[in-house]
């Protein structure tokens, strides 16, 4: 019926100009076929969301595949999940999944009996002060990679190309992790180590001159490596890091694209579109078109893997939205007093994060940030969050923005 | 409602990210203020040196000159103020508007900073001993007794990490200046309308915006100043000062201690210095680090506290536009319930009297801001907790201490009165360390002498006196 209005108001509007209300029904045709598109895209991803809701919950809470944990959780709930969880929306049955339980051992009861022989890493996050949160994991940092791989552009981030890692290693997945994607990708990946801990720890004590030395220090190893004939075109790093990489190239009168950067992979901490805006203009020398670097933002942690930032643009003012990697992981942007309502789109809410691979399950997790959720789009056909930032509750009492 | 973008290098910059600034009791928007990083701060500084350049290009006679039309123009002048203009009475209601002081302490603080840039070749005399300006222009001369001197600029630019609470303080950066010295400033986030004001006159008098860099942003944007500047000053609390203490790079600026320290040969008299006591508490609503935040005595102190109380206890809460108003709201009210939370834990201590207690509720908790109406504590001695605190509203604590231990006791002091006729014990007062600034006689702690230094010498922060010789060849 909206159809029909539609044409009759074109074409009783086309009388004096006919070609441009012939363009402009050919463009409504053609959104209307690409919004049908989307609609089954969307449509795609959610059955296929589904689907693998309920295969790894089979995997996780059966008895010869599951985990020590699970096995043991299932037990303590008030439904069968075998039988009850049937789609993605049933995960709101679980309770909230707390992040205290990967505290301390046996970090083995995480372990899905499927995978027992599988070669195992353990991956930290946080310990600053404390028990840190351990994630044990076989192959899932590989395959997050590689299907991160597969967005980024070949023009920047050349097949083959070696990389340079410079960001946290020691007991976090991430180091191991670029190394596979710049492997996966034929190159060979040089590191350079900061300890977030230890950076940490300097900002409390209010080491501030510590700081900036610790920083040059691991800035003083990048630039060594990156002005040895490695051939290094690609790398990852956190933003504070580009920033201070990019600015002490400066100093010696060069740039990153003049060292021969052309592909950054960027995250660890908070992106803002005003330090995206700050990277893009003035580290980076312009859009990459115009300055030859493409830098990508990325959202994830230990937990729920990488997120994939839309490309970002001047014209979107820009903005930076991350979708997760579905359907093995997947953000919800959440009422802020209740977990189990997603807020409308372009509304402002809790990030909420699921873990659905066979090496790891988390049915909901709320992150320690909030955000606008974002609607699906070609490349991602399901959710997305934007403005992501430290949640306001707890804003103070973490220190974020660190390395 | 204004959008005041950062300034780099005299340029407008404008940011994706924002900060709205809101009155504090109606939450009218007032002004968007434009947020920038650290990046953009440490990417300047590396172009420090062409604001000194800017400068130079003036002589030291030329740029005292241009203060003094930037003082006029601070002080009575429609100014460019980020996308619109800015009226004298926009500027107060502005700044009262933020700050939560009432207008006409605002008022007062515009005056003071126009006062200092208006007499700046007094004060700049006054610091240098009257040295010829060209000589710091020009790096070496001749003192005139043949003396030989040299002066070399530490730095192309000061940078300065200024604080909310209190509009005067924007007198430290001003001789920069005239002293061919560039300014990279992080404005507070509730006071931003001093230095872009003060910006905006330096420039409407013909200054080079190349010398200005004015980045509002969060303790990100601060820390790069502080780190990228080879001299920079900054206000903050306890912790920042231990933070860069004995770092000669930074100047920084603390709570003050400011104290009335009374001898026994004046203490019996004691009434005779209500006045004098009560102005140095209550002037600029309390917020000043110079304003007192105890006064010692060996007896009558509790008769001292009981007048004061009697004073300061019935000052009421008043719209920030009654001529009457001696009180500056909290414009964030979890600040104020903060402090009275800790003043309440400083009353639970033996020997701790609230002497204010019959003058009704201190706590004042509106809407959207709080106030905390003045208090007088008496500590019955030097050992009490109380002795050694101070508050961003009108607090003092009357201490019993005897005159012998008095000195001893003090602890840090940024400007301290000591009344007494008694020439040792004046003696041992400008002896004594602990005390920054020294007022011999009734001189309320608030008055300060714009001829002589505050918490050091800009002058010789800023510049290096050395050795420098010449020979023909």
């Amino acid at each position: 019926m909206l159809a029909w209005r539609l044409l009759l108001r074109y074409f009783s509007a086309s009388v004096h100009e006919p070609s441009r209300h012939l363009d402009q029904l050919a463009k409504q045709r053609l959104m209307s076929t690409e919004t049908e598109d989307l609609q089954s895209a969307i449509d795609t991803a959610r059955a296929q969301l589904d689907a693998q809701t309920v295969e790894m919950v089979h995997w996780h809470f059966g008895e010869a595949t599951g985990s020590p944990f699970w096995l043991q959780k299932k037990a303590e709930l008030n439904f069968d999940p075998l039988t009850e969880i049937k789609s993605f929306d049933d995960l709101k049955k679980f309770p909230l999944f707390e992040d205290d339980w990967l505290r301390g051992g046996p970090v083995r009861r995480w372990i899905p009996q499927g995978l027992a022989d599988k070669p195992a890493y353990v991956f930290e996050t946080g310990g600053t002060t404390g028990v840190p949160k351990t994630r044990v994991v076989m192959e899932d940092h590989w395959i997050d990679y590689e299907r991160f791989s597969d967005t980024l552009p070949d023009q920047y981030f050349p097949k083959g190309s070696n990389w340079l890692m410079l960001g946290p290693s020691g007991p976090r997945r991430l180091r191991l992790a670029v190394e596979h994607l710049c492997q996966h990708r034929g190159g060979i990946c040089f590191c350079i180590d900061l300890d977030p801990r230890w950076v940490i720890k300097l900002i409390k004590k209010g080491w501030m001159e510590h700081l900036e030395e610790y920083k040059k220090h691991c800035i003083d190893q990048a630039i060594t490596v990156l002005t040895s004939g490695h051939d290094i075109k690609c790398m990852f790093t956190t933003p504070k890091l580009l920033e201070a990489l990019g600015e002490a190239l400066e100093e010696r009168g060069t740039s990153i694209a003049e060292i021969g950067i052309t592909g950054i992979f960027s995250g660890g901490t908070e992106f803002t579109p005003q330090w995206t805006r700050y990277a893009v203009e003035e580290l980076l020398g312009g859009p990459p078109e115009e300055g030859g670097v493409y830098m990508t933002p990325t959202y994830g942690n230990t937990l729920m893997g990488l997120a994939c930032s839309k490309p970002i643009t001047a014209a979107d003012g820009y903005k930076i939205s991350y979708y997760a990697p579905q359907p093995r992981a997947v953000t919800e942007v959440v009422d802020m007093d209740d977990h189990t309502q997603l807020v409308g789109y372009g509304e402002t809410g809790r990030v909420k994060l699921y873990t659905l691979t066979r090496e790891f399950f988390v049915p909901g997790f709320l992150e320690r940030d909030e955000g606008e959720r974002e609607a699906p789009f070609a490349r991602y056909p399901w959710d997305g969050v934007s403005g992501v930032r430290p949640y306001r509750s707890l804003e103070g009492g973490t220190t974020v923005g660190v390395y | 409602m204004l959008n005041l973008h950062a300034l780099r290098w005299g340029k407008p910059y404008e940011s994706l990210e924002k900060k709205e600034v809101v009155h504090f009791d109606t939450g009218e928007p007032i002004a968007e203020v434009s947020q920038v990083g650290g990046g953009i701060v440490q990417r300047d500084l590396r172009r420090a040196d062409k604001a000194r350049a800017a400068l130079r290009q003036f002589s030291i006679d030329d740029l005292i000159a241009r203060c003094k039309q930037a003082a006029e123009l601070f002080a009575s002048g429609d100014l460019p103020m980020g996308d619109g203009t800015q009226s004298v009475d926009q500027f107060v209601h502005q700044q009262s508007a933020s700050t939560g002081l009432p207008e006409h302490m605002c008022r007062a603080n515009m005056a003071k900073n126009s006062f200092v840039l208006s007499h700046i070749d007094e004060i700049l005399a006054a610091l240098t001993r009257g040295l010829d300006p060209s000589i710091l222009s020009r790096g070496y001369g001749d003192e005139g007794r043949g003396a030989p001197v040299s002066y070399q600029s530490r730095t192309p630019i000061l940078g300065a990490v200024l604080p909310n609470n209190s509009p005067g303080v924007h007198t430290l950066w001003l001789p920069a200046v005239p002293l061919q010295v560039g300014l990279a400033l992080k404005p507070g986030s509730q006071e931003p309308w001093t230095p872009y004001r003060m910006i905006a006159a330096f420039m409407a008098a013909g200054l080079p915006g190349e010398a200005f860099g004015l980045y509002p942003g969060g303790h990100d944007a601060g820390n790069a100043i502080l780190a990228s500047s080879p001299r920079s000053m900054v206000f903050g609390s306890v912790q920042t000062v231990q933070q860069y203490a004995g770092n000669p790079k930074v100047q920084v600026h603390g709570p003050g201690w400011s104290k009335i320290l009374i001898g026994d040969d004046v203490v019996d008299d004691w009434e005779q210095h209500l006045d004098m006591m009560v102005e140095s508490v209550l002037s600029n609503s309390g917020r000043s680090c110079v304003n007192c935040s105890s006064i010692w005595a060996s007896r009558h102190t509790r008769e001292i506290a009981q007048a004061l109380a009697e004073r300061l206890g019935p000052v009421e809460v008043r719209s920030p536009l009654d001529e009457q108003s001696q009180l500056a709201a909290f414009t964030v009210p979890a600040m104020a319930t903060g402090t009275w939370s800790m003043v309440e834990q400083d009353l639970r201590e033996a020997g701790v009297t609230d002497m204010t207690a019959d003058y009704g509720p201190r706590l004042v908790e509106k809407e959207r801001c709080a106030y905390l109406r003045p208090m007088v504590v008496h500590a019955d001695s030097a050992e009490r907790a109380v002795a050694m605190k101070e508050y961003m509203f009108p607090f003092v604590s009357v201490v019993e201490c005897p005159q012998a231990e008095m000195l001893k006791r003090i602890g840090s002091t940024l400007i301290a009165t000591v009344l007494t006729r008694d020439d040792a014990f004046a003696e041992a007062a400008v002896d004594c360390t602990e005390i920054d600034s020294l007022n011999l006689g009734p001189i309320p702690t608030n008055r300060l002498n714009w001829l002589q230094p505050h918490e050091g010498s800009i002058v010789e922060f800023l510049y290096h006196s050395r050795a420098f010789q010449s020979a023909e060849f």
